[in-house]
């Protein structure tokens, strides 16, 4: 009786399994299917005869005038530098709130929850307005801009939890051996928090690396495209062209699931912290 | 959450350095708070406040060109509140909130029940499946499942031609899903509800690790059954995360943009939900009405307003702010 019930419940378990896998594999299989493979009658998980003509196409021009590398920097850049300084800002910040208390401490965390809930999509039209008339509608640093803004509040609410974590009494300790503050956040408090500087980056980068509607609404030319905007034009472009466009997308998804796979624990305990407490 | 901030007891001998080191910082938590709050005042406030004082203006072409915004008072709520397309749109955003969220929840618990019950190993396994939906990029996502449910050569269709006709008509090797909203709506719940719920099995496991299974002991002993265990232990212990966990799929399920631009497009308005009627007002065409659209986005954003009151009220309830 026993021995049925566990064999019930690792069979649902795979059924789980297989059906939360099964996009993201048939994405990768199409990838690799010849034409013919791709539009049988009768379709077959695995292609038959692999092919790389549809990753070719892809990383070697064809799909549009710009270089796929010239989009994947694109958003490689953003992405890179969207963490660098959203983690900066979300260290001081979270160094801040777990280790000093001050007045607007409480307002400055509620603002941090309420903003994280603000629709971004709202905010696509007054900030396309803002960039315009800056004149950084067009442009990689203006997206970098509002990257860091959609970015720095979870980050810091992430990372408050790891500053909090680090004993005070190091950084006392620090103090008494006549480390100036500034000192002691680099040797004491950095190395420790470290992981959780790691956690958050991770989190910055799915961010910008995904993000959409701001890079398909601010930018024009092509060669500012980003990986997203790259895949729905060609998406939108070649309607049927199955095999390149899952071969895009899985070039566009493997580093994020990867990065992900990294991170996911911390990332849920950052979100709902606290929240089974007592 | 661990948080040392507040300084608790001290032990008497310490007094002296925890009173140096705490009054010592008069400016520094500002000046590290500052570098943040100027960037979401700028990028978040700031444009919040502009929504608001463009919904009550004329904002198109000549704007963009430099002139001045017309003011037009209440006309553009005017205009959209007595429009039967915008309470289309605004039905639209509700059903798909309310199906999606539903069976985000739904699923989310029981595939987080299951993972507590599975061995430790095939939980692990399992869960890294179920995070392979959860990361993948959400334009990635809609187009997987435009090609799932493709006309030609998606595998839905050929499945369910596969199917006896007696059971669910015949015709479907080459049904068109995109061709109605509501068929359209009802892969985007598919893929919706893909991607969302791991987050809320994730969460639902990570809460029912922290509820000492001497209590589900203590259930099995006095005979209660699953059902029964779940509404009289689960659910009160772990009310405040499925509060958090509904809270969030309310407001990412009502403002989804991404998914649903990339599989309907602008083209199909018939589809539009709120965010993609407000974005189409403004940047649709090549006559931009951006105060409509921001007029659009104000009533959005109001309705998410009130939800997230409400997830601010759970959270500090919680002392996640203390």
């Amino acid at each position: 009786m026993k021995r049925a019930r566990r064999y019930l419940l690792n069979a649902t378990g795979l059924v789980v399994f297989v059906l939360a896998v099964f996009p993201v594999f048939w994405m990768a299989s199409t990838a690799f299917k010849p034409n013919t493979e791709i539009f049988s009658t009768t379709p077959r998980p695995l292609p038959a005869h692999p092919t790389l003509e549809h990753f070719d196409l892809v990383l070697n021009g064809g799909i549009a005038e710009v270089s796929f590398w010239a989009y994947f920097r694109n958003s490689a850049v953003l992405a890179l530098v969207t963490v660098v300084v959203s983690s900066l800002l979300a260290l001081l910040a979270a160094t801040a709130v777990a280790r000093f208390r001050f007045r607007f401490r409480t307002t400055f965390l509620v603002m941090l929850l309420v903003v994280q809930m603000v629709p971004l999509e709202a905010l696509v039209i007054p900030l396309f307005l803002d960039l315009k008339k800056l004149g950084m509608l067009d442009s990689l640093p203006g997206l970098v801009l509002v990257y860091i803004g959609f970015a720095v509040p979870f980050a810091i609410w992430m990372l408050r939890g790891f500053v909090a974590a680090v004993p005070k009494e190091l950084e006392e300790a620090a103090a008494i051996d006549g480390a100036g503050p500034i000192r002691t956040f680099f040797t004491v408090l950095l190395p420790l928090v470290a992981p959780g500087l790691v956690a958050t980056s991770i989190f910055s980068f799915i961010t910008a690396w995904n993000e959409f509607i701001f890079a398909y609404t601010f930018l024009d030319d092509q060669g500012k495209y980003t990986l997203p905007i790259m895949l729905q034009f060609f998406f939108g472009r070649s309607g049927n062209a199955w095999g390149p466009i899952m071969a895009a997308s899985t070039l566009l998804t493997i580093p994020v699931i990867v990065f992900f796979l990294f991170v996911q624990r911390r990332m849920v305990s950052g979100l709902t912290a606290g929240a089974v407490k007592g | 959450m661990l948080d040392t901030a507040p300084a608790v007891r001290k032990p008497p001998g310490r007094k002296a350095a925890g009173a140096r080191i705490r009054r010592r910082p008069r400016l520094g938590p500002y000046l590290l708070i500052a570098p943040t709050v100027i960037v979401i005042a700028l990028l978040m406030f700031w444009p919040m406040v502009q929504i608001g004082i463009m919904s009550f203006q004329k904002v198109g072409n000549r704007q963009l060109r430099g002139e001045p915004a017309e003011q037009v008072g209440t006309e553009n709520f005017d205009k959209i509140l007595s429009d039967p397309f915008f309470w289309q749109t605004f039905r639209n955003t509700v059903l798909f909130a309310v199906v999606a969220v539903t069976l985000t929840m739904l699923v989310g618990t029981l595939v987080g029940l299951l993972l507590n019950k599975l061995g430790k190993r095939m939980s692990a396994f399992v869960s890294g499946g179920v995070m392979i939906a959860w990361a993948t990029p959400p334009v990635t996502a809609a187009i997987i499942f435009s090609w799932l449910f493709g006309t030609t050569g998606g595998l839905v269709n050929w499945c369910l031609d596969l199917l006896p006709d007696a059971l669910i008509g015949g015709g479907w090797a080459d049904h068109n899903w995109f061709a109605t909203p509501l068929s359209t709506y009802t892969v985007l719940t598919v893929c919706v509800v893909w991607q969302s719920c791991p987050f809320v099995a994730v969460s639902v496991l990570a809460g029912l690790k922290s509820v000492p299974s001497e209590l589900y002991e203590a259930a099995r002993v006095d005979g209660s059954g699953p059902w029964r265990t779940f509404w009289s232990i689960t659910y009160p212990l772990l009310k405040p995360i499925f509060m958090v966990l509904l809270v969030m799929s309310v407001i990412w399920d009502f403002k989804v943009f991404t998914q649903l631009f990339i599989m309907s497009g602008l083209a199909n308005r018939d589809a539009f939900n709120l965010s993609l009627y407000a974005f189409s007002e403004a940047f649709g065409s090549l006559n931009p009405k951006l105060g409509m659209g921001s007029a659009i986005a104000l009533v959005l954003t109001m309705i998410l307003l009130v939800v997230t009151a409400l997830y601010v009220r759970v959270m500090v309830r919680q002392g996640e702010t203390k």
